[in-house]
C-alpha cells in the first residue's frame, strides 16, 4: 500500500487558538478515507491544510510536515497553484461559478493552459461531466448556467469541474451536508467510482455514509486525533471509549 | 403669535395630563383596553390636530380677507386708483401698521394703517378663542369616550400612522409638483419653439430670442433655428464621457485593489479618504479646473503644438470623472466584497491566481452591479453643473473634439435662469424645456442602473 499525503506533527493555530495539535495521520492512495467527529473538532480545518486553503485566512498559521507522494507541500520550491492542481476540493456548499455547465468544467484546464484546441477541450469537458456521472443530464444545455441546476447536480458539476484538471486527491468538505438524500446517494456512489482513480478524503458528519463510502476512517475530537483505523474496524470495535460514545451517538 | 403657539402646547400637555389622570383613577378599580399614558396621548391629539389645522386656515385666510375687509371701509377712496396702486397702498399701509413711518402719510393711510392694527388684535383674538374652544371641545369628547373598553391605543397609533402616511406623500406630492411645473413650463416654451425644431436643431443660439422681442413681435421663424439642443447634447455627452473615461479605469482599479488586495488597515483608511472626493463641494471643483486644470492643458497643448482652447471640454470633463472616481469605487468595492467567498475558495481550489480568480471569476460575477455603478455615475455626471458651468465655455459648438470649447445642458439652464428674466420670453422659458429634458435622461439611467443592481442582488440572495 503506497500512501498519497502523509501528515506529521500538524499542529495549527487560529492566532493564538491551538486548533490541530499534533496530528500525523497518512492516506493510502486510491482509498477513501473519512474524517469524523464533532462539530469544532478540527476536521474541516485538518482538511483544509492539505491543499493549503488556510494560506488565505491570515490569522491562521501550520506548523508540521505535510507531503504529497514525499514531497513537503509547504516548501519553498512548491507553488500553491501547482499544489491545488494535484489536490482538488469539493465544499459544503455547491459553488458553481455564474458562468455555462461548459466553462465551469473548461475552467481549470484553461487557466492550467491544457489545450487550446477546441476539440480537446470538449473531450476534457465531457469525460469530466461523464466521471462526475453529470454528462447525460446536461448534455444538450451545457451552455446553460451552472447555477440554474438543482443542488445534487451542482455538486456533481463542482466535482467535474475538480476532476477536470486531473488530480490526484480529492479532498471533499461534507459535499452532502445541503443535498437530500436522494442526491446524497448519488454523490456516494459517485464516491465509491471514483476511487478507482483518485485518492479521496472526505470530511462527514453522517455516520452512516462514512461507513457507506469509507475504507478508513479517522476520529478527531477537540483538535486531537483519538482514532483511525479501517471503517469497519472504527465501527465495530473501537479501542477507545470517546469513538464508542461518538459512533453509538452519545455525543456530538 | 409666540405666546399664542405657547398657549396651544401648553394646553395640549394639560390636555395629556387630564387624560392619563381620569383613566389612572378608572384603572384602580377595573382593567382597562389600554396603558393610561394613551389616554393622554389621545386627548393631547385631539388638541392639536384640530387646532393646528384651524390655525392654518385662519393663517392662509387672513391676507386675504383683512384686504376685503380694507376694501369694505375704504371703498370710496381706493375706487378711483388702478390695480398697482391699490397693491402700492396696501404695501404702504401694512408698513406703516408695522411702526415703519416716514412722516409725510396722508390722513387716508393712517386710517388705513390704524385699520389693519385693529383687524390684528381682532385677528389674534380669534386665534385665541379656536385654541380655547377646540381644546375645550376636545376635553369633553375624550372625557366622555374614556372608558374600560374604549381602545384608546388602537385610536392613536390610527392617527400617527396617518400622520406618517402624510409625511411620506409629501415627498412624492413635491416630486410630482416639481415635474409638473417643468412640463406645464415646457408646454409654454413649445408654444414659442416647435418640439421637433428643439429636438433636433443643430443651432444653439438663444440670443435671437432676446435681440427680437424689443419690438415685442416674436418672428417664430427665427426661434425656428435658434433653440436645436443637438449640440448642448453632443457637448453634455462629451463632457461625460469624458469623465467617464476618467472615473472608470481609476475608480475601477481602486475598487479591485480595496476589495481584493488592500490589507485591512490600509481600506480601513482609504477608504473613506477617496469617499472624501465625493464631499468636496463641486464649486471647488469647479474653481479648480477653471483656474488650474483649464490652463495646464492649454499649456500643455501650446507645449505640443495644438490649439487648445482655454475652456476646453476636456477640462471640464477631466475635473468632473476626478469628482465622479468615488461614486464607481465605492459602489464597485461593495459589489465585488459582495462576491460569495465560495466563488472564491472554489477557484483557488482549481490553483487559479489570485489575479486570475479576480478577471474569470469575481469580475464577471460582480458585472451588473459594477455596471450599475457606471450608470449612477453616469446620472450624476450629466446633471452636474457647477464644474461645467466654471470651467466649460458658453458657446454652443457642434463638435466633437474635447479641445474646443464646448457648453452643456446644465450650463445653459444656468445662464437661462440667472440675470434679468422674463417668463414671457423663449430665451428663459427654454430652461425648462432643457431641464425636462435632463430629467427625462436622468431617470431613465437611473432606472437602468437601479434595475442591474437589484438583478445583481437576487443572484445571490
Amino acid at each position: 500500500m503506497v500512501n498519497a499525503i502523509n501528515t506529521k506533527n500538524l499542529n495549527v493555530y487560529y492566532r493564538d487558538q491551538q486548533a490541530i495539535h499534533n496530528i500525523s495521520l497518512d492516506f493510502l492512495k486510491n482509498k477513501v478515507t473519512a474524517l469524523i467527529g464533532p462539530s469544532g473538532c478540527g476536521k474541516s480545518t485538518f482538511l483544509r491544510c492539505l491543499n493549503r486553503m488556510n494560506d488565505v485566512i491570515d490569522i491562521c498559521r501550520v506548523e508540521g510536515n505535510i507531503s504529497l507522494n514525499g514531497i513537503d507541500i509547504y516548501s519553498k520550491e512548491i507553488e500553491v497553484e501547482y499544489l491545488r492542481e494535484k489536490i482538488g476540493m469539493i465544499f459544503q456548499k455547491p459553488n458553481p461559478f455564474p458562468k455555462s455547465i461548459y466553462d465551469n468544467v473548461a475552467y481549470g484546464p484553461r487557466i492550467h493552459g491544457f489545450t487550446d484546441k477546441k476539440e480537446e477541450m470538449d473531450l476534457i469537458v465531457e469525460t469530466s461531466l461523464k466521471k462526475a456521472g453529470l454528462f447525460e443530464e446536461v448534455k444538450d444545455r451545457l451552455e446553460d448556467m451552472g447555477t440554474s441546476l438543482s443542488g445534487g447536480q451542482q455538486q456533481r458539476l463542482c466535482i467535474a469541474r475538480a476532476i477536470a484538471i486531473k488530480p490526484e486527491v480529492i479532498l471533499m468538505d461534507e459535499p452532502c451536508s445541503a443535498l437530500d438524500p436522494i442526491a446524497t446517494s448519488i454523490i456516494e456512489e459517485l464516491i465509491t467510482d471514483l476511487k478507482k482513480s483518485y485518492t479521496i478524503i472526505i470530511v462527514t458528519h453522517s455516520m452512516q455514509q462514512a461507513a457507506r463510502v469509507s475504507d478508513k476512517t479517522a476520529f478527531f475530537h477537540l483538535g486531537n486525533l483519538i482514532e483511525e483505523g479501517d471503517t469497519s474496524k472504527i465501527f465495530t470495535k473501537p479501542d477507545h471509549q470517546k469513538t464508542n460514545d461518538y459512533i453509538t451517538g452519545r455525543f456530538g | 403669535m409666540f405666546y399664542s403657539v405657547l398657549t396651544l402646547f401648553v394646553l395640549s400637555f394639560i390636555g395629556f395630563y387630564l387624560g392619563k389622570r381620569k383613566s389612572i383613577k378608572l384603572s384602580q378599580n377595573i382593567k382597562l383596553a389600554s396603558l393610561p399614558s394613551y389616554y393622554g396621548y389621545l386627548a393631547m391629539l385631539y388638541i392639536l390636530i384640530p387646532t393646528l389645522i384651524a390655525w392654518f386656515v385662519l393663517l392662509v385666510g387672513e391676507n386675504f380677507v383683512l384686504e376685503k375687509y380694507l376694501f369694505l371701509i375704504l371703498k370710496e377712496f381706493l375706487i378711483s386708483m388702478s390695480g398697482s396702486e391699490v397693491q402700492l397702498f396696501f404695501i404702504k399701509i401694512k408698513n406703516l401698521s408695522e411702526g415703519a413711518s416716514f412722516g409725510n402719510e396722508s390722513d387716508i393711510e393712517l386710517l388705513g394703517a390704524q385699520k389693519i392694527i385693529q383687524f390684528k388684535n381682532l385677528f389674534l383674538l380669534l386665534t385665541y378663542l379656536v385654541i380655547f374652544l377646540v381644546t375645550a371641545i376636545a376635553l369633553y369628547l375624550v372625557n366622555k369616550k374614556i372608558s374600560p373598553t374604549f381602545k384608546s391605543q388602537r385610536h392613536v397609533e390610527k392617527i400617527v400612522n396617518l400622520f406618517i402616511q402624510l409625511c411620506s406623500y409629501v415627498a412624492i406630492l413635491i416630486t410630482v409638483g416639481i415635474f409638473l411645473s417643468l412640463v406645464f413650463e415646457t408646454i409654454n416654451f413649445f408654444g414659442y419653439v416647435n418640439p421637433l425644431d428643439f429636438l433636433f436643431g443643430i443651432n444653439w443660439n438663444p440670443n435671437k430670442a432676446f435681440v427680437i422681442d424689443s419690438s415685442d413681435v416674436i418672428d417664430k421663424d427665427i426661434l425656428k433655428d435658434a433653440f436645436g439642443i443637438i449640440p448642448l447634447m453632443t457637448g453634455t455627452l462629451l463632457v461625460v464621457f469624458l469623465a467617464m473615461l476618467v472615473s472608470i479605469p481609476l475608480g475601477l482599479m481602486s475598487a479591485i485593489y480595496l476589495a481584493e488586495y488592500a490589507p485591512k488597515r490600509i481600506r480601513d483608511i482609504s477608504k473613506p479618504v477617496i469617499e472624501i472626493l465625493a464631499g468636496i463641494p463641486t464649486v471647488v471643483y469647479g474653481f479648480f479646473a477653471a483656474l488650474v486644470v483649464a490652463p495646464k492643458i492649454a499649456d500643455l497643448g501650446e507645449y505640443i503644438g495644438l490649439d487648445v482652447s482655454s475652456e476646453s471640454a476636456l477640462a471640464a470633463g477631466l475635473t468632473m470623472g476626478v469628482m465622479i472616481i468615488p461614486f464607481v469605487s465605492s459602489l464597485s468595492d461593495d459589489v465585488i466584497r459582495a462576491v460569495p467567498q465560495s466563488l472564491r475558495d472554489g477557484s483557488y481550489a482549481l490553483g487559479a491566481t489570485k489575479s486570475e480568480t479576480i478577471i474569470k471569476v469575481i469580475l464577471p460575477s460582480a458585472l451588473p452591479g459594477i455596471i450599475g455603478s457606471f450608470l449612477l455615475a453616469i446620472s450624476r455626471a450629466i446633471g452636474e453643473t457647477m464644474i461645467v458651468v466654471m470651467a466649460a465655455s458658453l458657446q454652443a459648438n457642434l463638435t466633437i473634439n474635447p479641445l474646443e470649447p464646448t457648453t452643456t445642458i446644465t450650463t445653459q439652464i444656468v445662464t437661462a435662469l440667472t440675470g434679468d428674466t422674463e417668463f414671457d420670453n423663449p430665451k428663459t422659458l427654454v430652461a425648462f424645456a432643457l431641464g425636462l429634458t435632463l430629467f427625462f435622461a436622468t431617470l431613465l439611467l437611473n432606472y437602468f442602473a437601479l434595475r442591474t443592481v437589484k438583478k445583481y442582488r437576487e443572484q445571490y440572495d
